[in-house]
């Protein structure tokens, strides 16, 4: 039942994971941005929303809707500006700006917030609490925040199939070139990209905040690596390989700390690993398609 | 406004066009070398030469996407040299690229709906487009990839339509496509120009060139070696304006492909 209980509880880990990897992918997919401050954006979503809880007593999950539409703002003048600056000059220049930007956020949070860990009180009582099945016990919380992957997942794949600016989005990606001539201003259809992904990953980072606790390195010694797993075992460029990437993450390491407490973020990695070098192109490949 | 093809071309009447000593520079290489032109309103103004006369690079500049050195383009009596690519399309210059360019990962229709994201008010809708080509509207589901060149080049031609352009710029929609399907796709030229469009094309098959343009300016090496009304020159200017040398030339062009 232990291992069962591991699985069930690494599949909606992965949910979790999978909201730190889409807008990684997402930025990779459409600007050939590796985004290296992806984590520390997340801990700065997360520590806006401990300020403004702090600040202003609003219930929790007010913290969302105002850091997610901020954090998305935060992505479109970014790109727009630096990460916009960055590409004009090599994709390799994008790679140094971010490293540089995720430096400045974690000084930045060390300096005004401490080096100490701080969670995120959930508020309603509820999701404090679990429910169990037979003998395992299952979090509402997580719960939650698996159902909020998936339905953020749905809605992005609804917006790059159905909207006009998913199809120019799209259409970016392929070829940014045709759609100017197309008369579309790629450089907006970028800032609009990134701030889908800025979004996406500070409702990540308030989620850990939640699960878990944060802390100015969070993002980069956590979030942005498995990130990048989640990413590279689902497949590049594939959103819901974003969503199995992240619950073949999870359930790896859920059942690593089964086998062995101390040896459940290595688990995590050896699969990573596997798959680099047995499926280079990720468990749900694009195909042909660059 | 329009001057039918075989009008009286005055050089003072207005071009909808114009280009003025316009040199561009792929690095060290003066790729477009001082050449000027002027494309009036209803004309199909086709650029001929061989490879790597500078054709492709003179249009991109037009549409936008180089810079020259110096010179300038106007339209309809602008200056739009220092106009972003989209910017000129939304002003009505909207280019067909060399390699028809369609998106790779969109539908047919998705297609034609990015190209007309931001179009013009004019005569030309998706709708109009499936008039036009009647077996678009059944694959228009299917993804680009999966038709055949000729196919794909008229779905690239669609999605410039329907932008509904001023001047239609036609970078060798030739370009590795049988002939007879060239044939076809130049055979849709009149009924594009009857609703009021003008075009400036790249073409490296003078002959074609020749029948559909109802005026013609060969480059050469950047340079402008020849201009004027297909039933002006001789066969001799042409051939002579096109290789550089009078006289003993081959009787096609050498080295088919894309230019650099």
């Amino acid at each position: 039942m232990a291992w069962v209980n591991a699985i069930i509880q690494g599949v909606l880990i992965g949910g979790l994971y999978a909201l730190f990897a889409c807008g990684l992918s997402l930025m990779f997919g459409v600007m050939k941005v590796v985004n290296l401050a992806h984590g520390d954006l997340a801990v700065l979503a997360g520590y806006f929303a401990i300020g403004i809880i702090a600040v202003t007593h609003v219930p929790v999950l007010w913290s969302f809707v105002i850091v997610v539409p901020l954090m998305a703002v935060l992505g479109y003048v970014m790109q727009r500006t630096i990460l916009q600056g960055a590409l004009d000059r090599s994709v390799l220049t994008t790679l140094m700006v971010t490293f540089g930007l995720s430096v400045v956020i974690e000084n930045g949070l060390l300096q005004f917030e401490t080096a100490n860990t701080r969670g995120i009180g959930v508020g309603l009582p509820l999701l404090t609490e679990s429910f169990s099945v037979g003998s395992i016990q299952i979090a509402y919380l997580l719960v939650v925040i698996f159902a909020t992957a998936v339905i953020v997942l749905l809605g992005l794949q609804y917006f790059l199939s159905r909207s006009k600016y998913g199809r120019l989005i799209r259409a970016v990606a392929d070829d940014k070139e045709a759609a100017q001539l197309a008369g579309a201003d790629y450089r907006h259809v970028f800032g609009i990209a990134a701030a889908i992904a800025f979004g996406t990953v500070a409702l990540g980072g308030i989620a850990y905040g939640m699960y878990s606790q944060l802390s100015p390195t969070t993002g980069t010694d956590t979030i942005l690596l498995f990130a990048f797993a989640a990413v590279v075992i689902g497949g590049l460029g594939s959103l819901w390989g974003t969503l199995l990437g992240g619950v073949v993450l999870g359930v790896a390491q859920q059942i690593g700390a089964q086998i062995n407490l101390s040896d459940e973020i290595l688990a995590g990695y050896i699969v990573f690993l596997a798959v680099l070098v047995l499926r280079p192109q990720g468990l749900i490949s694009r195909g042909a398609q660059s | 406004m329009t001057v039918s093809a075989d009008g009286k071309r005055a050089d003072s009447g207005t071009p909808l066009l114009e280009v003025r000593d316009l040199v561009v520079h792929h690095g060290q290489l003066r790729a477009v070398d001082a050449v000027s032109l002027r494309v009036l309103p209803g004309e199909v103004y086709a650029i001929i030469g061989a490879n790597g006369a500078g054709k492709s690079t003179l249009m991109r500049t037009i549409a936008g996407l180089h810079h020259p050195t110096s010179g300038s383009v106007l339209f309809d009596g602008t200056d739009v040299t220092g106009l972003r690519p989209e910017r000129r399309a939304a002003r009505g210059i909207v280019m067909v690229p060399e390699g028809r360019r369609l998106f790779g990962s969109l539908s047919v229709e998705e297609n034609l709906k990015v190209g007309a994201t931001y179009a013009r008010q004019g005569p030309w809708t998706i709708e109009q487009v499936y008039e036009m080509f009647g077996w678009m509207r059944e694959r228009r589901k299917q993804l680009t990839a999966q038709l055949s060149g000729g196919e794909q080049q008229t779905v690239a031609l669609g999605r410039a339509l329907v932008a509904n352009p001023r001047v239609l710029l036609l970078d060798e929609l030739s370009l590795g496509l049988a002939p007879v399907v060239v044939q076809r796709i130049y055979g849709m030229l009149p009924q594009i120009l009857a609703t009021g469009l003008t075009v400036l094309l790249v073409e490296q098959d003078v002959s074609q060139a020749l029948r559909v343009a109802s005026h013609i300016q060969c480059l050469l090496e950047g340079k402008t070696t020849l201009e004027g009304r297909p039933a002006d020159v001789t066969a001799d200017q042409v051939e002579a304006a096109y290789f550089g040398l009078a006289g003993a030339a081959p009787a096609r062009p050498p080295g088919e492909g894309s230019e650099p």
